[in-house]
């Protein structure tokens, strides 16, 4: 277990009476978890990593988090933000022990506002909910990462996460008004405003995607956007991952921004296809899912621009959804391939890098050469739009020699989107997963202030503890394999 | 010399004796580290870096970040106060700082370092005008929605270090949604960045993110990466005409519930002393409640965009009495006023002020309303705009030069950021105040619960306190 060598494993009973004491049980719920049964549920996340927690917390109010905050103090343990567990880089896991906090419980929605489409919620509110709740209004919460109906808003504060649709709509931290934190100290600070430009530092703009390291989010204000009058969704199928990478170029260059503009290749279309039938080509090299959205009079000439570029690139077919439903099926197809390919291998390894737009081509013929040279399969699926890149490694983690293999090509080909001006996460995060990477973009003094800047929130490292940045202590396996045997956890 | 508040000459300060010699060894340390030809000591040249009346001992002018972080690490071990800028055309924005040695000339650290049009990214340095990169970026049809004050001299580091906004903002958001990444000199003369120059990036802390309307205190900023934007295939303006706030908001609530995505809207209006002149004057007459908004599209969008606003403006209990599409010529005159109406060039010699006012978008109307009333009961004339996103910029006038007119003025200034910094959301700062119109002890809105962690950063980011102390929120 990763970080065993640095803490007990069971949990001190002055310490539970105190976390019994402050939260008291729910009805039928436990708000307090420590056999070792139930706390296996939280060893994991989306990623492939894996820490045991002391225990597990389930706060109602900001008040609850604060008494957590000041009953770990005085037993010294560290905190560990949590909410639905779908990170994908370890973010919400205990590497060095400790108690998670869960903000399941903390899951209303506190205030619509609809005159200034803006919306109070707590942390545990899921992603896709808070759209449901106001999509009769004609608005929506723009961010939609893949994991939309499991992950929660806390969640993606933490992580800063994206979705296809930030392309147009850009990611999480643009769509964060004002963040209520508590912070080691205990103390509730109030971070941005609903109106805009408040005085003082950004500091929601510097807190999204701090990755539960500067505080414990207890509630959040997010602008809600309306939801655009037409959306056009065109499948383009090529015969070769050249082409449709030269498309995506073309695309970026010509100043066309669709709302969505995701890539898969020939390998993860026909896993996908096989489990979900959206009626992907099957013998095609890469296809092209790409969204228009607004004015309906903006919306057709864009697509027809899309599909103008598509053709130009040798695109043997360029379908536009008819109705909503085939939209809906397309983009089920793409959101639950990382579920299809869970039923081909018995694990994959899912990276997430970044690179300049222009840089596709190459960058996609070296994530081929990287599998050859180890002798994996490496299925593409991702927001080709912006730059994101999610190369899947499938290997057998029973064989060692596999296993490490599938780390090193993965580690290959990171620092390739690093050579050609690129990124090592363009959203899932550093966490656990990428924090020996963080060399790679930033040097000594680049990651000396960044500490600096936890430290003036989190000191001590109470919170989150051993993420983010390289570790000296505590020496660990930075990377382990996921079992996927049910396929049912989403991903980006 | 011109005092930035008032435009009005003001005589050059001679520096005592003592101050001299001080400046003399400030200056010759400065000359070792950036050579002496880039270091001025001439009271001429200081006197054009004057903050109000405070004239730095030196002007150092860099040529490359390394002479930056050199020249921070003596300031630092010195303990000199350092002032970064750009052309200085916001340089009476915020508090005077405490302490002032070393003006740091920025504008020699201009390059566009790197600039990929098909990746739509770009990496600049602070020094670079605006103009000269609208200019480069127009010849791949390309620009970014920096329509701020000051546009035709500015550069992009003090655009972005001061945070000023632009009427765009409607439609492409703030600097901090299209800035990737920084680099930047910290107060130990460390040179650090954040980000990156790629459109999606998670890859540490966005520390890039303060530096953006930090007004030089936590840092000097060396290089900028920013994304940019295809420009719109055609763009109209339009200006529809109220009798009154309510009517101008209610079309504003109409447009945000509608599809229309405008690229700018802003509601314009004046009042009070019989000299107040209408921002849009001669489009517009003096009582009017305007409201213009700009639409990009192509010829179809833009077709049905004028439709439906102006089906819109008729709407409701206070219909428009006036919509109009602008001529091009009409625009090219119009937009530059909205554009530099929050730069606070004063409109006369009368004493005046400038405030910038953050409200929610549905308290609009309220905030103009208790405005008008507060500018009437001091007689003061008012010049108000308001952009669509809740961001209020209020210009104050005295009605003539007399001792009672000012002491109204100061009057309407201290009763009209006292009511909106007195509400929950909603905050007022002066952008500037001519010393007529009152002390400026208060520029900045009352700091809130966070203000132990803007003290910790600012302390992180410059231990020694020497970065423009006292300029920013909080007395950091």
């Amino acid at each position: 277990m990763q970080g065993a060598a640095c803490r007990s494993d069971t949990m001190d009973s002055r310490l539970l009476h105190d976390l019994n004491a402050a939260l008291p049980r729910d009805g039928a719920q436990q708000s307090v978890l420590h056999e070792p049964e139930d706390l296996m549920l939280y060893e994991y996340d989306g990623s492939v990593e894996l820490a045991r927690p002391d225990g597990v917390v389930f706060p109602r109010t900001a008040t609850q988090v604060v008494e957590i905050v000041k009953i770990a103090n005085r037993h010294n343990v560290s905190l560990i933000g949590r909410g639905a567990g779908t990170g994908l880089s370890g973010g919400a896991l205990a590497r060095r022990g400790g108690i998670i906090v869960s903000f399941a419980r903390m899951n209303q929605i506190l205030e619509v506002d609809t005159a200034n489409q803006r919306a109070r919620v707590q942390p545990g509110v899921v992603n896709a909910d808070l759209s449901l709740a106001v999509e009769h209004l004609g608005l929506h919460f723009a961010p939609d990462p893949s994991s939309q109906k499991a992950c929660t808003i806390g969640g993606n504060v933490s992580e800063n996460a994206g979705g296809p649709h930030t392309l147009a709509y850009g990611v999480t931290t643009n769509h964060v008004l004002a963040i209520e934190v508590v912070l080691p100290t205990g103390e509730i600070v109030h971070l941005g405003s609903s109106a805009l430009d408040p005085p003082g530092y950004d500091l929601a703009g510097l807190f999204v995607g701090s990755e539960g390291t500067f505080g414990l989010i207890t509630e959040i204000t997010v602008k809600l956007t309306r939801l655009p009058e037409t959306i056009k969704t065109l499948l383009a199928a090529f015969d070769s991952v050249d082409d449709a990478t030269e498309t995506v170029v073309e695309i970026t260059a010509r100043g066309i921004t669709p709302a969505a503009c995701e890539m898969m290749d020939g390998w993860t279309i026909r896993a996908v296809e096989d489990y979900v039938h959206a009626g992907f080509p099957l013998d095609s090299a890469a296809i092209l899912l790409i969204e228009v959205d607004g004015l309906q009079e903006a919306a057709e000439s864009q697509a027809a621009q899309v599909a103008e570029v598509c053709r130009l690139h040798r695109a043997r077919e360029v379908r536009v959804a008819k109705d909503s439903r085939e939209r809906d099926l397309l983009w089920k197809g793409r959101k639950n391939a990382f579920g299809a390919v869970g039923r081909l291998s018995p694990t994959y390894y899912t990276q997430d890098g970044v690179i300049p737009r222009t840089k596709l081509p190459q960058t996609l013929r070296r994530i081929s050469d990287i599998g050859r040279q180890y002798g994996f399969e490496i299925g593409n699926i991702f927001h080709a739009g912006d730059g994101n890149l999610h190369p899947i490694i499938l290997f057998d983690a029973r064989d060692k020699q596999q296993f490490q293999n599938a780390v090193a090509a993965a580690g290959d080909i990171i620092a390739f989107c690093v050579e050609v001006g690129g990124a090592i996460t363009g959203e899932h995060g550093v966490g656990m997963e990428k924090d020996h990477l963080m060399p790679l973009l930033f040097s000594e003094a680049d990651m000396a202030l960044m500490q600096r800047v936890r430290d003036a929130f989190n000191p001590a490292q109470m919170l989150n503890p051993g993420k983010i940045f390289p570790s000296k202590s505590c020496g660990e396996i930075h990377v382990r394999p996921q079992h996927t045997g049910s396929g049912s956890r989403s991903r980006a | 010399m011109y005092d930035l508040n008032t435009l009005a000459p003001v005589p050059v300060p001679v520096p005592d004796p003592q101050s001299a010699t001080a400046a003399v060894s400030v200056a010759s340390r400065l000359g070792e580290i950036l050579g002496a030809a880039n270091v001025f000591t001439d009271p001429a040249d200081l006197s054009s870096f004057a903050i109000e009346g405070t004239v730095p001992a030196a002007v150092a002018r860099p040529r490359a970040a390394e002479e930056v972080a050199a020249l921070v690490k003596f300031a630092a071990a010195e303990k000199l106060a350092i002032v970064p800028c750009g052309a200085r055309t916001k340089m009476s924005m915020g508090m005077p700082p405490r302490q002032y040695d070393i003006a740091v000339d920025m504008t020699r650290i201009n390059r566009i370092l790197a600039y990929d049009p098909d990746d739509l990214t770009l990496s600049v340095e602070p020094g670079l005008p605006l103009r000269e990169l609208a200019a480069a970026l127009t010849q791949r049809h390309q620009f970014l929605p920096l329509a701020v004050p000051f546009f035709d001299r500015a550069t992009i580091g003090g655009t972005i270090a001061s945070g000023v906004d632009s009427p765009l903002r409607q439609f492409y958001g703030t600097a901090r949604d299209y800035t990737l990444g920084m680099e930047f000199v910290t107060g130990d003369g460390a040179l650090v960045k954040s980000g990156g120059r790629v459109v999606k990036n998670v890859s540490g802390y966005d520390m890039h993110k303060l530096m953006i309307g930090s007004f030089g205190t936590l840092g000097i900023i060396t290089k900028i990466n920013l994304r940019t934007f295809p420009l719109p295939e055609m763009t109209r303006t339009y200006l529809a005409t109220f009798d009154d706030a309510a009517g101008a908001c209610e079309f504003r609530h109409a447009i945000a519930r509608s599809f229309l995505r405008p690229q700018s809207l802003e509601i314009i209006a004046a009042g009070g002393a019989p000299s107040a002149a209408h921002l849009l004057a001669p489009f517009a007459s003096e009582r009017d409640w305007c409201v213009v908004i700009s639409v990009a599209g192509n010829a179809l969008v833009l077709g049905r965009s004028r439709r439906e606003l102006e089906s819109m403006s008729r709407q409701g209990e206070h219909p428009a009495r006036d919509f109009t599409e602008l001529a091009p010529a009409d625009e090219r005159k119009i937009l530059p006023l909205l554009r530099e109406f929050p730069g606070g060039a004063p409109r006369s010699n009368l004493p005046s002020a400038l405030l910038k006012i953050s409200a929610l978008p549905s308290d609009l109307q309220v905030v103009a309303e208790a405005i008008s009333r507060l500018a009437a009961e001091q007689q003061v004339s008012w010049t108000l705009l308001m952009r669509g996103v809740g961001i209020v910029y209020l210009s104050l006038a005295a009605a003539d030069a007399s001792a009672e007119s000012s002491l109204r003025l100061a009057a309407a200034c201290d009763a009209i950021s006292s009511r909106c910094n007195g509400r929950q959301w909603d905050s007022a700062a002066f952008l500037w105040r001519s010393r007529e119109s009152g002390s400026k002890t208060n520029a900045w809105a009352p700091v809130r619960d966070d203000i132990s962690l803007i003290h910790r950063l600012k302390n992180t980011f410059d231990p020694a306190n020497i970065f423009a102390p006292g300029r920013f929120v909080g007395g950091v």
